[in-house]
Parts: structure tokens; sequence; C-alpha cells
């Protein structure tokens, strides 16, 4: 153990982003992780939904994830893209019907890995969030490779898997609880 | 490893929790978190506007309420400072009233607040909002349920897996007991998220000032349970 002048301070509990976050968190840019008239452009979107297949209104979505040729992203520009570069940031608010939607690119493999984008889900009724990865279909040998994929049980892994539904656009669902429960991460 | 200081993700008693909780287990990486969930956005000064820390000056009057400055430090599990990291506040206004048209609550809405702001931590990992003390407010949780003054503050942090959003409460509310959020959090922890009123955070014939350190989980150290 190194020695400190003080003891390391303890952690700040998290607490729900409750049903108002809406006044404070989305803005214009959040969606648009790239622009979508890139060509390497692609669309994520899916549902939110609870233990009883009812749809969440009031959840956020957070992504991170790599660019286009697996580089983890340095740039600023989070908040507004013209400010920068691609910053791998992105944020949605659910709608009505608990649909979110991005526009971005297909992530590279970092460090080999399969391919994924990071996800959190934040809602009320969410003491914290919780967190999953997005796999792409369409890269079968480096998901069968995969140490997290490969150490969900098998019968869930489709969870976390985008589904493919026209070129240029995935499907990515989330359930929180319940038949068919989306896999969350302890990360 | 210390106690992990969260709630859980299904408390009964919070009755949002119950259809929203996961029920399975959380699938830890072997390997821990990878590089993209080590890595955080980045933000720039110029993407933020000069008046998205001062909750009072976004309107053409000045709102309702008790003006107060609440700031604190961002800091890392060893204390160290997080610099230039995002940090962003939403709340109700004086009457407890927000400014979302889901509020139903019967108290007025002020026309000069929003009640939404946000900041760059400075080099020491310094925030500083000027605002509004918030009201407490009734919902429906259960019969004569009241949430404590509380704002709500969203932090980045250096990595992806130290996102933190959370609420900061007042010294002294007489709702604590009550309120099934607050008392989510196992109770050697709950202290944490109370600021301090402080005399020399205080303006004179200003504001009143309170301090609040938020302080993150490490990088990879302390995976959330169940």
């Amino acid at each position: 153990m190194t020695e400190t002048a003080h003891p390391a301070p303890g952690a700040t509990p998290s607490q729900t982003v409750g049903p108002f976050f809406a006044i404070g968190l989305p803005y214009d840019d959040g969606p648009r992780v790239a622009p979508a008239w890139r060509p390497d452009a692609i669309r994520l979107r899916g549902r939110v939904t609870d233990g009883e297949g009812e749809p969440v209104p009031d959840a956020l979505i957070e992504i991170m994830q790599a660019d286009g040729a697996g580089a983890v992203p340095r740039s600023p520009g989070a908040l507004n893209r013209e400010a920068g570069d691609f910053s791998g940031f992105g944020r949605s608010g659910t709608d009505a019907d608990g649909g979110y939607r991005f526009s971005t690119v297909r992530p590279g493999p970092v460090n080999d890995g399969a391919p994924y984008i990071a996800m959190l889900i934040f809602a009320r009724g969410l003491l914290k969030p919780v967190a999953t990865r997005v796999y792409f279909p369409d890269s079968e040998r480096s998901n069968a490779a995969d140490p997290v994929l490969s150490a969900v049980p098998e019968d869930r892994r489709h969870t976390m898997l985008a589904e493919r539904v026209a070129d240029g656009e995935y499907r990515f669902d989330i359930r929180l609880q319940g038949e068919d429960e989306t896999v969350f991460l302890a990360v | 490893m210390p106690e992990d200081p969260n709630p859980r993700y299904l408390t009964p008693e919070y009755g949002s929790s119950v259809l929203r909780a996961p029920s399975q287990p959380l699938v830890m990486p072997k390997l821990g978190p990878d590089a993209i969930e080590l890595t955080s956005p980045v933000f720039g000064a110029g993407e933020l506007g000069a008046l998205d820390n001062d909750l009072t000056l976004q309107h053409a009057g000045a709102p309702l309420g008790e003006r107060i400055i609440v700031t604190g430090r961002v800091l890392d599990s060893d204390g160290r400072p997080v610099p230039n990291t995002l940090v962003e506040v939403w709340q109700a206004n004086a009457s407890g009233r927000y400014a979302h048209g889901a509020d139903q609550h019967p108290a007025p809405l002020d026309p000069n607040f929003t009640g939404a702001g946000r900041c760059l931590t400075d080099a020491d990992g310094r925030y500083r909002f000027v605002t509004i003390k918030p009201g407490a407010y009734p919902w429906r949780n259960h019969p004569n349920a009241w949430r404590p003054a509380h704002i709500h503050f969203s932090v980045f942090g250096a990595a992806f897996t130290q996102r933190l959003v959370t609420q900061m409460y007042f010294p002294g509310d007489p709702l604590f007991p009550y309120d099934p959020i607050y008392n989510s959090v196992p109770e050697f922890a709950r202290e944490r998220m109370i600021s301090r009123f402080d005399m020399d955070t205080t303006e004179p014939e200003w504001a009143l000032g309170y301090q609040w350190d938020i302080v993150l989980r490490g990088a990879d150290a302390t995976p959330m349970e169940g």
C-alpha cells in the first residue's frame, strides 16, 4: 500500500435520473454521433421496454464507441459536433413508444476484439444505470472469439446482438426485465 | 475492496423500480472493462455557453426563491481532482415544480427559471453553479409522499465506467426518513449525498453557499452489484 495523507474518500452513491431529466440532459447533437450524410453512416435504433413489455418513455440511452478504424476517440466535440471531430459519444432520450435512435458509424475492432458499442441506460425506476454492449450480427467470427460474449450464457447472447434490418440500419431493443431480458454487464 | 455504496436495482419501496430492475444477475467480463469502456467523451470549453453555469441568468428577469451557490470538486477514488469533466444539473424551481410538461404538481412555474445548467471542472476538479434553492415536491409513490429538496447531478469522469448520475440534498431536510430514493442507498453512504452549508462560499448581500464534493468510483475497481 502506498502512503497517502488522507484516507481515500468514499464514492458518491448513484440515484435515479428521475422523470424530468429532459429539461437538462438531451441536446441537439446527442443522437448524431456521426452525420447521417457520411457514406459510412449507420442508423442504430431500438426500443426500451419494462418487465411487462410496456414501453419506457422516460429512459436515457448513452453510447460510447470507437471510430470506423477501431481508434478510441480522444477529440472534443461530444456536445457540439461542429466544434470537433468524431467524439464517439452519443445520447438519446426515448419517445412515447420507448424508441431511441442514433446516427453513427459502425465501430471498427479495438485490440482485435469484436466490434461493439458500449451502452448505458438510465431511467426513472433505475437507481443506477444498466450497462450493456451492442455487438453486430455480421461479425460472426470475432463475436465467437469475444471474451465477454462467450462468458454470457449461450441462450442469452442474442440479446447483445443488434439485428440488421436494412442496409446500414441496425435495431437493438433493450428489455430491462423478464422474458428475454437483455444481458447487463458489471463493468 | 470498499463496500458498494450504490442502491440495489430492485428497491420495492421505490415503486418504479419493480418493473424496471433487471432480474438476472449481471455478467462480469473476466478481463474487466475494455478500452472503450475505459474512455470518456472529451468536452471542449467552447462547446458550452457562457451562462450555462448560472441558472439565475438564463431569462429576462430574476427567478423567485433563495439564490444559492453550489460548488465542490469532482474527485477520483484516490481523492485526485478530475479536471475538464462535464457536470450537468437539473432541478425544480423554488416552488418545487419542474419546467417539464409531465410535472403535475399544482405549484407555480417560474417564467424566469428553467432549472438546467452545466459546466466543466477546472484544473482542480472544481465546479460551480449559481441557482435557486429547489423546493420539496409531492409524488405518487405512496400516500403523502414528498421528495426532499434536491439537485440532480450528472458527471462523466475519466472513463465511461465512472459515469455517475445522482442527487445532491440539503443539510437537515426533515423529509430524509420518509424518502425511499434517498434511503435506497446503504445507510453508511447516505450522508455522502448531502451538501454542507459553507459560510466561506456564502457571498454577503447576495447568496448562501453550499459545498459538495463528488467522488467517482475507480475506473475498473468496483463493479456494480445487483
